[in-house]
């Protein structure tokens, strides 16, 4: 039996109202979504609410005080967002999402740096958000894309990783698989990667939520992640990069807030990280963004891991039993290897069938492909359903997710 | 929703009628709803305007697997100006319930395919019409 730290969950759960909502059938919201988007707590939708209604206004140049307020929190909350990943104020660029962060180093990096005949090493595991930028962008400079491979059981192969490192300019990697939830071994990979000469990109989408992130220790030279999947609102996301490569590499978009100064044929760039924030930024997600990040500093990232960790084990055990009549579990199913994501079908109902049920239980998972299209391919499967957790997660949701599997295999009957 | 799985929706998922293909089709038609990943191939053997036989192969929900053979069912001996004209109202009455807005793409994916198989171009979706 696994000790939850249920006071801690109880109190967590309170700080998240749309938790305490019914559904339109009056079941209660038992949300496993996470992995898609995270709910958000009273103290970030609070700090939205401030923003707009205290000191709504732009930010760096006003001289008044509510201006200056605003600027104030705006950088107070990205020198928080770098402490929680161990990193300088600088390094820390302002985006609207994972996605964005890694189109920047896409194009402003990558289109200075790489080269015909380069090749880009990623992995078999990744959301389309880590592969079609370099896919882009090794059509347009004629650089090759290799691929660490992934086994069956959702874990990458790393028999051949020296030979597959070989003449790498830039390894682009996954933190933690959004379909299986697969903890790609970074401590075996980068040390490699860095002796191999090759810059580092991490995925951090899944990652920064989820674990505890030094990019320090990690010694990465870029790490992307987005603000809505760690109780963050949307439309704020960051790209961490080591102050020497972001200082060298151009500007990827152009307009005001970059410059220092502009004349009508030439223009000189600002310092980091505002070189690369052109036009107003997007203020009060940001605020959101520093709040959402002290939340979880306050519940502290081991705990965050070790709950995550826990109810896994727990959902494991409860829906072992299931598998005897057709539950399959995809990934590594091992707590240690995993972060809080189930992938399965269950018998030959088929994963938008299993959502529908779901939700007429008030259970929200997602069904399909999970962004992950090449991934599904070689596994060979068409779709499958999702359950993720995060820390408003107990073992209720998990019991209620078996229940719901239950109804499942009564409506279909199995 | 859960109310929608009844038995002959079921039995039309678990022995899809009319699966397979046609040795040669006179027209046919492939799609996926990119949503979800739905697939479904209809072929057609028209003879003086007539459809007389028809075959769907495809992967997917219940609902898309199930309306698709249901369909099928339904346009043998239509005729194929009639079959490009249907509107969702068949597939609406083959599954005798209201589908849910969020599986309605699921639902017409077959029709979709059976109507830009009968045009010869890519038809719209018809609950969108
Ligand atoms: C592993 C991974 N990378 C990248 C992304 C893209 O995140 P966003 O859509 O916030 O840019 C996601 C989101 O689903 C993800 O799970």
């Amino acid at each position: 039996m696994i000790a939850f730290d249920e006071q801690t969950a109880q109190r967590v759960i309170a700080d998240f109202p749309i938790l305490a909502r019914p559904t339109s059938r009056g079941k209660r919201l038992v949300y496993l979504d996470s992995a898609a988007t995270s709910q958000k707590p009273n103290a970030v939708i609070d700090a939205l609410d401030t923003y707009y209604r205290e000191y709504n206004a732009n930010i760096h140049r006003g001289v008044y005080e509510i201006a200056a307020r605003a600027t104030d929190e705006f950088e107070a909350a990205r020198a928080k967002v770098a402490r929680f990943i161990n990193a300088q104020p600088q390094e820390i660029i302002w985006t609207r999402n994972a996605t964005e962060a890694i189109n920047l180093v896409a194009y402003s990096w990558g289109a200075h740096n790489l080269h015909a005949g380069d090749v880009i090493l990623t992995t078999e595991i990744e959301h389309h958000s880590n592969l079609v930028p370099w896919q882009v962008l090794a059509e347009r400079t004629g650089a090759t894309l290799r691929f660490i491979p992934v086994d069956g059981r959702g874990e990458l192969i790393l028999d051949d990783i020296d030979r597959l490192l070989e003449g790498v300019k830039l390894l682009a990697i996954t933190h933690v698989s959004n379909t299986l939830g697969t903890i790609t071994p970074l401590e075996r990979i980068l040390p490699k990667a860095r002796a191999a000469g090759a810059t580092i990109l991490v995925d951090g989408a899944q990652g920064a939520p989820h674990l505890p992130v030094d990019v320090r220790a990690l010694d990465v030279d870029f790490y992307a992640f987005s603000g809505h999947k760690m109780l963050a609102p949307t439309g704020i996301g960051v790209l961490y990069g080591k102050r020497a490569l972001l200082e060298a590499m151009p500007p990827f978009l152009a307009g005001g807030d970059m410059i220092r100064k502009v004349g009508y044929e030439r223009t000189s760039f600002n310092d980091l990280p505002w070189k690369f924030e052109a036009g107003t930024s997007n203020i009060a997600d940001a605020i959101g963004f520093g709040v959402a990040v002290e939340y979880l500093e306050a519940l502290g990232m081991d705990w965050v891991r070790a709950h995550e960790r826990d109810l896994l084990s727990y959902a494991f055990e409860r829906l072992a039993p299931l598998e005897a009549r057709g539950l399959a579990i995809y990934g590594p199913k091992d707590p240690a290897r995993s972060s809080g994501v189930i992938s399965f079908n269950f018998a030959d109902i088929h994963a938008h069938d299993m959502a529908s049920i779901l939700d007429t239980e008030g259970i929200c998972i997602r069904a399909g492909h999970h962004c992950t299209m090449p991934l599904m391919d070689k596994m060979g499967w068409s779709a499958t359903a999702r359950a993720s957790f995060y820390v408003y997660n107990t073992a209720a949701d998990v019991d209620a997710l078996v229940e719901g599997l239950e109804k499942a295999a009564r409506v279909f009957k199995l | 929703m859960d109310d929608f799985y009844r038995d002959f929706i079921l039995d039309h998922y678990r022995n899809p009628r009319n699966q397979g293909h046609l040795d040669a089709p006179s027209a046919s038609a492939e799609d996926l709803n990119p949503l979800c990943g739905d697939r479904i191939r209809m072929e057609l053997d028209v003879r003086d305007g007539v459809i007389r036989d028809v075959r769907f192969s495809g992967q997917g929900c219940a609902i898309s697997q199930a309306s698709a053979s249901m369909l099928t069912e339904s346009i043998k001996g239509m005729r194929l100006e009639d079959a490009a004209k249907l509107s969702k109202d068949i597939v609406l009455e083959n599954v005798g319930i209201g589908i849910s807005p969020t599986r309605m793409k699921c639902a017409m994916l077959g029709l979709r395919v059976l109507k830009s198989a009968a045009i010869g171009e890519i038809a719209g979706w018809p609950d969108e019409e």
